[in-house]
């Protein structure tokens, strides 16, 4: 295990004071300054942590020196034995990194090793689940030139294709009665070498095999209302039933004599170039050069049509650099992991609020090169962004959550088909998580049409609106009320949430539901943060 | 008429600092941390060069009209050195550049009060252009001069310190400190006792205005510490090497030397006595200045 150490200045938690400078909101592709009322809370994320220095040393040095009761990699592999790697897809991480991408760097120092030891049986397989298939282009982007070309002409450069039944083998159940159904190829490995980028506190461990490598009658064990309803929250993997789902199936995979060698990296939050530098500052430390370039950058965007304009962000790549890597074991490597994530993101927060403000940015897991369409924006929202906690949730239940995005009414033809329907046919008749489950989901699930699409196409499952709906399910249950501010109306309440136009009209709205004199706290992002609430 | 300037608001303007954030105090740029480094870059140099030949020396024979002796005492001498003058006036650092060699004197570096000369961004550039000044903490112990100033005579600087460490208040010399001479000591590099006379008429401490008048510049034998010799005793050297240049100029070479021999060469600090009776020992105003003879205004009406 390889940490990056030296000091940068904590999150904390400021309380908003007439001498406070407004505070930067994403909304969408823009950005607003806010005046927040006095005596509002701040939570600023923690400055970020530094990188290791030699990277491609520190990914060796793991490999050699395993955590848990695993052997170094290279005493893992021998010649004739098949050999897969697998690795996180396009949604990870977040923007798209600068290259090379981290999984580059991994893959490259594995397969160092396996020519070495003579392995010839060597098969990539991109971790799709149900998402939608990388293009070359991606593919090149996260695996590099080399990696690529060595393998792909050969089709050995595979994407797990969920809904295809000769590539997929059942396991069995767990415990709980839990289908566990895998890639064949992986499920037949020797070794399965499996490379996370742990962007957040939710990725890794046993989710990577059990879900990435999962098909849909795997995966609906766990992407259902009730495990969302049940994990409070993900981020915290001990109070998570997605997690305790995953963990089942992955220590059923184990049972199963699978052999998996996890590699898991962390990043630092530095997740804007240096042209977007004041993203990431603190409001009152803004130099004339940050004000200058947010003056800019703010009114060039204003005037930018939406499309031009998400065109640039979508070119946007993170400067982000590997902070920590870990290797061997899955629940051993997953637990240094997850401590080094909490390193990085974890703020401590006193008590809950009865108002909870975000601005939402443009990108999130499932829309990379693609749109973020009102669903992604409620799935962003209310799953994401509201489950970064530990302990409680930041706001109190029956608390208002605000929102800022534009929340156009768009949506990607080609990456998200079933989304126009469940939005179109599904939320037009009921926007309960539990309802749309029992209704609708498997219809959308067994499409056809769909899962020609996303076997053929680059789309979505067509169950996988289904999910983004079901990841709100915990905030919509919690929740007293949620309000977008700037927000396309007739979107906004289609989803069942209410549109506001300005800020201080959603901090009125929300006092109808919480009351006079409501306590505010506002999430400020990016970079990311997890609130330990206590 | 005047009109109001309305502060601009954020991001137009500065932002303002939340209260209870405690602002951490930003590193001091000015002062002893000025980074004087851009003045010593040869095209710096080259502008340095030509404001101090073609400015600042004609102005110095206009109002100081100096002599200048014992420049043969640098012939000899090769590398980079300290000067060490005697300090009353602000004339005295224009006026010693311009009386340097002039191999020297585009390659010395003047050792200036931090707090004084580097108060501020505009006081630190303009000294470190003007005069090529560097920032020296005297108020407090600071290992960062010393240290700068050993790196400039390596890179073959030569140096200008005043061992008094400030001007003169009322025309008498102050204590020497020993800053010039553990410098000296740290870098092998000599000293050069140097004696200005006359620079006090021109300009005193507090005085206001600049009166013309004559000076004198004195250079001494450059002189370097002995084997074993203490700091402090280096450092009494070079006060005495100052004194005796000083008995030069009072009383001629040979007084001086007589003067030496027998261990009387008169103190530069002058007696301990009330500030009257320094004031009188010093017998300012008793001598008539030699510079261009002045006749009293007279009326016309």
């Amino acid at each position: 295990m390889q940490v990056a150490r030296r000091s940068t200045r904590p999150g904390f938690v400021l309380n908003v004071d007439r001498s406070t400078p407004p505070t930067l909101f994403w909304h969408g592709e823009q950005y607003r300054l806010e005046r927040l009322p006095t005596g509002s809370r701040v939570v600023y994320p923690p400055e970020a942590l530094p990188a290791l220095e030699d990277p491609d040393g520190a990914i060796r040095h793991a490999l050699l020196n395993p955590l848990g009761d695993s052997q170094p990699l290279p005493s893992l592999l021998h010649g004739g034995m098949k050999l897969t790697i697998c690795f996180d897809d396009i949604s990870l991480p977040l923007p798209p990194m600068q290259r090379p991408d981290i999984r580059q760097r991994v893959i490259e120092a594995v397969l160092d090793m396996a020519a070495e030891a003579g392995v010839d049986d060597v098969v990539l397989i991109a971790a799709l689940a149900l998402h939608r298939r990388m293009t070359e282009q991606e593919l090149r982007h996260a695996l590099g030139d080399r990696v690529y070309d060595a393998f792909a002409p050969h089709g050995l450069l595979t994407q797990l294709d969920a809904e295809d039944p000769e590539t997929m083998l059942h396991l069995g159940t767990t415990d709980a009665g839990e289908d566990v159904e895998i890639s064949k190829r992986a499920a037949t490995s020797d070794l399965i070498v499996y490379v996370n980028i742990n962007l957040v506190a939710m990725d890794g461990g046993h989710k990577s095999v059990a879900t990435g490598l999962a098909s849909y009658r795997s995966l609906r064990h766990h992407h259902n209302v009730r495990t969302m309803q049940q994990s409070r929250s993900f981020m915290d993997q001990h109070k998570s039933e997605l997690h305790s789902s995953n963990w089942r199936m992955g220590r059923h995979i184990a049972a199963c004599g699978i052999k998996v060698f996890q590699i898991e990296t962390t990043l630092n939050t530095n997740t804007f170039p240096e042209q977007f530098a004041f993203l990431q500052r603190r409001e009152w430390e803004w130099t004339a050069r940050d004000r200058a370039t947010y003056l800019g950058v703010s009114k060039s965007l204003d005037r930018t049509p939406p499309r031009l304009a998400r065109s640039i962000f979508q070119s946007i790549r993170s400067p982000h650099q590997m902070q920590s890597v870990q290797a061997g074991e899955v629940e051993a490597v997953h637990e240094v992991t997850t401590q080094n994530v909490y390193r990085q993101q974890l703020v401590e927060v006193q008590g809950q609020t009865d108002i909870l403000t975000m601005g939402l940015p443009y990108i999130c897991p499932y829309n990379v090169n693609s749109i973020m369409n009102p669903i992604l924006v409620a799935c962003l929202g209310l799953g994401y962004f509201f489950n970064l906690y530990r302990g409680k949730p930041l706001v109190r239940e029956g608390g208002v959550l605000i929102m800022r995005h534009p929340t156009p009414w768009a949506f990607h033809p080609v990456h998200h088909p079933s989304y126009i329907d469940f939005f179109e046919q599904v939320l037009a008749e009921t926007t309960d998580p539990l309802e749309i489950e029992s209704k609708f989901e498997e219809g959308f699930a067994t499409d056809p049409w769909y899962i020609h699409l996303y076997r053929t196409s680059y789309a979505y499952h067509g169950v996988h609106p289904f999910y983004m709906w079901y990841w709100c399910a915990h905030a919509l249950q919690h929740l007293g009320g949620v309000i977008l501010v700037g927000g396309d109306a007739k979107a906004v309440r289609r989803m069942g949430f209410k549109p506001a136009s300005t800020m201080r009209d959603a901090l009125e709205m929300a006092e109808d539901v919480v009351g006079r004199d409501p306590s505010i706290t506002h999430m400020h992002t990016p970079p990311l943060l997890i609130a330990d609430v206590k | 008429m005047r009109l109001p300037r309305l502060p601009a608001r954020f991001p137009y303007g500065a932002p303002t600092w939340p209260t209870s954030v405690p602002r951490a105090r930003a590193e001091r740029r000015t002062g002893v941390n000025y980074d004087t480094g851009w003045a010593r870059r040869y095209p710096v140099r080259l502008a340095r060069a030509v404001v101090l030949d073609g400015v600042t020396r004609p102005l110095m024979h206009a109002i100081a009209s100096p002599t200048i002796e014992g420049l043969d005492r640098l012939e000899a001498m090769r590398g980079p050195a300290i000067f060490a003058p005697n300090h009353a006036s602000h004339i005295d650092t224009p006026l010693l550049l311009t009386a340097l060699p002039e191999r020297i004197r585009h390659r010395t570096a003047i050792a200036a009060a931090a707090d004084t000369f580097f108060a501020n961004q505009w006081k630190s550039a303009i000294s470190a252009f003007g005069i090529g000044a560097i920032p020296i903490e005297r108020i407090r112990v600071s290992p960062q001069s010393p240290r700068l100033g050993a790196e400039l005579i390596k890179d073959g600087w030569n140096l200008v310190i005043f061992p008094e460490g400030g001007r003169s208040p009322d025309g008498w010399g102050r204590a020497h400190r020993a800053g010039a001479a553990y410098l000296a000591q740290r870098t092998g590099a000599p000293i050069v006792p140097v004696h200005m006379h006359g620079t006090r008429r021109i300009q005193k401490k507090g005085g206001k205005g600049i009166r013309p008048s004559s000076t004198r510049v004195s250079f001494g034998r450059p002189l370097r510490p002995d084997e074993g010799e203490d700091t402090r005793a280096f450092a009494a050297r070079v006060e005495h090497a100052i004194a005796v240049l000083a008995d030069e100029e009072a009383n001629g070479y040979w007084q001086a030397r007589r003067h030496a021999s027998a261990g009387t060469t008169p103190g530069l600090t002058g007696p301990a006595a009330p500030a009257w009776r320094r004031t009188w020992a010093l017998a300012e105003g008793k001598r008539r200045t030699e510079g261009p003879r002045r006749w009293p205004r007279t009326s016309r009406s």
